[in-house]
């Protein structure tokens, strides 16, 4: 089913593909899409959309299920405490993506912005999973108690000096992140140790980026050649040590 | 340096036990959970560690022959007025330790306690009051945005399509406490009572168990900065959204779970670790603005298609009536307003303490404010943050709430005794505990039971006094200050709430 969402409010537009979702449409394809917010937001159906143009704020945020396609750049708040579902960003996406991200897939080709990933959740086989083929600024996986980002800084602005913004994994307490060439010990946040990737996280690493590269039409291998560094945190209780009674 | 620290000497409470009347039970010694009782086997003798007791009273509840005491520890510091006892050993304390202090439950200083400055008005031969035993007397109440104008048909019909309510059989629900902060059986009480009632209760930020789905319909979910549980069948499992901004005991803050009470139930509900502290930070990260507020209201009300009020709660502040306005403005349904003598599980105490104003000032100005600008009908307010007794609830209605939300008095009728100890996750009374063995002394058919019977017993007298106003619906108390009177309150402080002095 094709949309033109030429001129239309977002209440509009979502009207719109809820009740094609609700018919039984699992293919829908959104043209003209100029900064309309909530696309996706809350859908539990296996649907595909497809986003010409640049969707607005909370892409897919609390959804459950669909995969979206952007083919251009996305705005703030993509993947808002999803829940399931993947979404695939061929350009660059803004700030707070993936906030409490609980489950799905978030592939972002380019940059990504500040606080990415921010209080990202996991538990036993729920492991919700970013990856930002770019940069990402300031914050990124502040609070992170579970899942995974892998950081790739190959496609965003080559900016070298500036390829990860400052307090990175700050209070991290669970989770991982990967980063592929290396990573400047300034920009860490406290409570973040780096360490080598076991064979079983390059495994992991390699399936992921073998989704994500065909997902944009990448080399995988390219990507695969760089040696990647693993982020934990040092403790489950990084604030333990704050308080008494 | 060998040091000793004064405070390990001075503590509040000690166990008297008359051991003439002592039979060696030993209930005293399982009852407590905090390592204070003790039986020395070889004297046949029942001891206790003083220092460890937090006076919860658990073990003077259940000692069958009632000869223990728990008493004031009549050992003190120098009497100072400026360095009370608490000032002095939280000193000693933190020197010891080096860390922020942590309690539990509500503000506990001496503040200004302005429903004790305001009485009510009663008729006198004038205008007759109502008996409430023999003349229906409404107390439904129904939270959500009102229409600006009422259609209706040629048939009486009402033809303006109205926004989603709640409707409450009583202006009264169970306030936001986590999954987590409280253990499932209290959680189950809850909302057993709610739904027997004909309320509401509320998740709290911890999110919604499994088998508590079926009180949904009884149910407010909660969505907070650190968005535990918060899943797409959570939203639409609700009867409303709330996002919670903040909480009347920790103002600008955001939620602590220490990890002691992070097991595993609550690790997979939050989905974090065992054993982490869960934190949620002060701000929600994509909520910087108003506008940005907007944002995450409309996209809870886009989630669940608009079929569910959207709550935003928010501590009592010194500017809350401009916030509130903001709120409104926003597109809230409801805004709570919890003042600073609300509950917490945790808390460090200097916020607790001193952050904040009381609910009864922030209510009237917050009434006031959306008066003035005509946005009152917009948005309901329910009034959070220490309520007692059901008089409490008269008198906010009075100064302009809609409904109240109850956390402490509720853990109160399942047997809480305010020793502020909920951090510690060693609970007595088998409240803010998760340990499997201490969460079994709550039954939630009791607990369910009592919280009814309060609830009951408090509408009943709210129906009472309405009678005695010469009133027969709650909705005509609403912002009915001229029913209201102040005692022993400055004319600032009268102006502030907007009532009359007693007499005028
Ligand atoms: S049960 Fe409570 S009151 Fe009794 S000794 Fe233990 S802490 Fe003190
Ligand atoms: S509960 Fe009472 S009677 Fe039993 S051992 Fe303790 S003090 Fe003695
Ligand atoms: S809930 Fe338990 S720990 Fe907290 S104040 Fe009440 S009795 Fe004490």
């Amino acid at each position: 089913m094709k949309i033109d969402s030429q001129g239309m409010h977002y209440k509009v537009l979502n009207q719109k593909i809820n009740e094609a979702v609700i018919q039984g449409i699992t293919d829908i394809e959104l043209f003209n899409v100029n900064g309309q917010r909530y696309i996706g937001d809350g859908l539990r159906k296996e649907v595909r959309i497809n986003v010409h143009g640049v969707p607005g704020n909370d892409l897919g945020s609390f959804m459950n299920g669909p995969v979206i396609t952007v083919n251009n750049n996305a705005q703030d708040a993509v993947g808002n405490t999803m829940n399931g579902g993947k979404i695939i960003i061929k350009g660059m996406a803004g700030d707070v993506c993936g906030y409490g991200m609980r489950g799905g897939k978030l592939f972002i080709l380019k940059d990504a912005g500040y606080r990415v990933g921010i209080h990202m959740k996991g538990y036993k086989t729920l492991n919700p999973i970013i990856v930002i083929g770019g940069n990402a600024g300031d914050f990124l996986a502040e609070y992170m108690a579970g899942g995974v980002i892998i950081l790739l800084r190959m496609f965003g602005r080559n900016d070298h000096n500036n390829i990860i913004g400052d307090y990175l994994g700050t209070g991290m307490h669970g989770g991982t992140v990967y980063i592929r060439d290396g990573i400047d010990k300034k920009k860490l946040g406290k409570g973040v140790g780096v360490s080598e990737p076991s064979a079983e996280d390059n495994m992991l690493i390699e399936d992921i980026i073998k989704e994500y590269a065909a997902d944009m039409g990448l080399d995988a291998g390219k990507i695969l050649n760089e040696k990647f560094e693993k982020l934990t945190a040092l403790s489950t209780r990084p604030y333990s040590k704050l308080y008494t009674y | 340096m060998l040091y000793k620290n004064p405070y390990n000497n001075y503590f509040d409470y000690v166990v008297q036990r008359d051991m003439d009347k002592c039979i060696r039970c030993k209930d005293c010694v399982t009852q407590c959970s905090y390592d204070a009782n003790f039986y020395d086997e070889e004297r046949d003798l029942i001891y206790s560690l003083d220092s460890n007791c937090v006076g919860c009273m658990r073990c003077s509840t259940f000692c069958p022959t009632d000869c223990i005491r728990i008493v004031r520890n009549p050992d003190t510091f120098r009497i100072n007025a400026n360095w009370k006892d608490n000032n002095v050993k939280d000193l000693y304390k933190q020197a010891g330790t080096g860390g922020i202090i942590i309690t539990g439950m509500g503000n506990d200083k001496p503040y200004k306690n302005y429903w004790e400055h305001m009485v009510i008005d009663a008729c006198q031969v004038t205008n007759p009051s109502i008996d409430p035993l023999r003349e229906p007397m409404e107390l439904r109440t129904f939270l959500g945005r009102k229409p600006d104008r009422l259609e209706v048909n040629k048939d009486g019909d009402i033809t303006t399509k109205l926004a989603p309510q709640l409707v409450l059989e009583t202006p009264i629900m169970f306030s936001a406490m986590s999954y987590g902060s409280i253990n499932y059986n209290v959680c189950e009480s809850v909302a057993r009572a709610a739904k027997e009632l004909g309320i509401y209760w509320n998740t709290g930020e911890g999110g919604l168990p499994d088998t508590l789905y079926e009180y949904g319909k009884h149910t407010i979910v909660q969505c907070a900065s650190g968005r535990f549980g918060v899943s797409p069948e959570y939203l639409n499992a609700g009867a409303a959204i709330e996002i919670k901004i903040g909480q009347g005991a920790k103002p600008g803050i955001g939620g602590h779970l220490p990890g002691e009470k992070v097991l595993e139930g609550i690790s997979r509900t939050r989905m974090i670790p065992v054993g982490t502290d869960a934190i949620s930070p002060a701000p929600h990260h994509d909520i910087y603005s108003i506008e940005d507020l907007r944002q995450l209201i409309y996209a809870l009300k886009e989630a669940t298609r608009y079929e569910k009020p959207v709550s935003v709660k928010i501590a009592a502040v010194h500017n809350v009536a401009a916030i509130a306005s903001g709120i409104a403005r926003a597109g809230a349904d409801i805004i709570a307003v919890d003042g600073f003598r609300g509950g917490t599980g945790a808390a460090p105490k200097s916020i607790r303490d001193n952050v904040g104003i009381p609910t009864e000032v922030a209510i009237a100005s917050v009434d006031q404010r959306l008066r003035e600008e005509g946005i009152r009908h917009q948005v309901s307010l329910v009034a959070a943050g220490g309520f007692r007794n059901s008089s409490d609830i008269v008198k906010a209605i009075a100064l302009g709430a809609d409904a109240v939300y109850i956390a402490t008095s509720a853990l109160m009728a399942v047997g809480c005794t305010l020793c502020q100890q909920c951090h510690r996750g060693r609970c007595a009374w088998g409240i803010t505990t998760n340990d499997p063995e201490l969460s079994k002394r709550v039954n939630p058919e009791i607990g369910a039971e009592r919280l009814v019977n309060l609830i009951r017993a408090w509408s009943n007298e709210i129906k009472e006094m309405l009678g005695l106003m010469g009133i027969n619906s709650i909705e005509s108390l609403k912002g009915n200050r001229d029913r209201l009177r102040g005692v022993g309150l400055s004319e600032i402080e009268l102006q502030t709430l907007d009532i009359k002095q007693a007499g005028m």
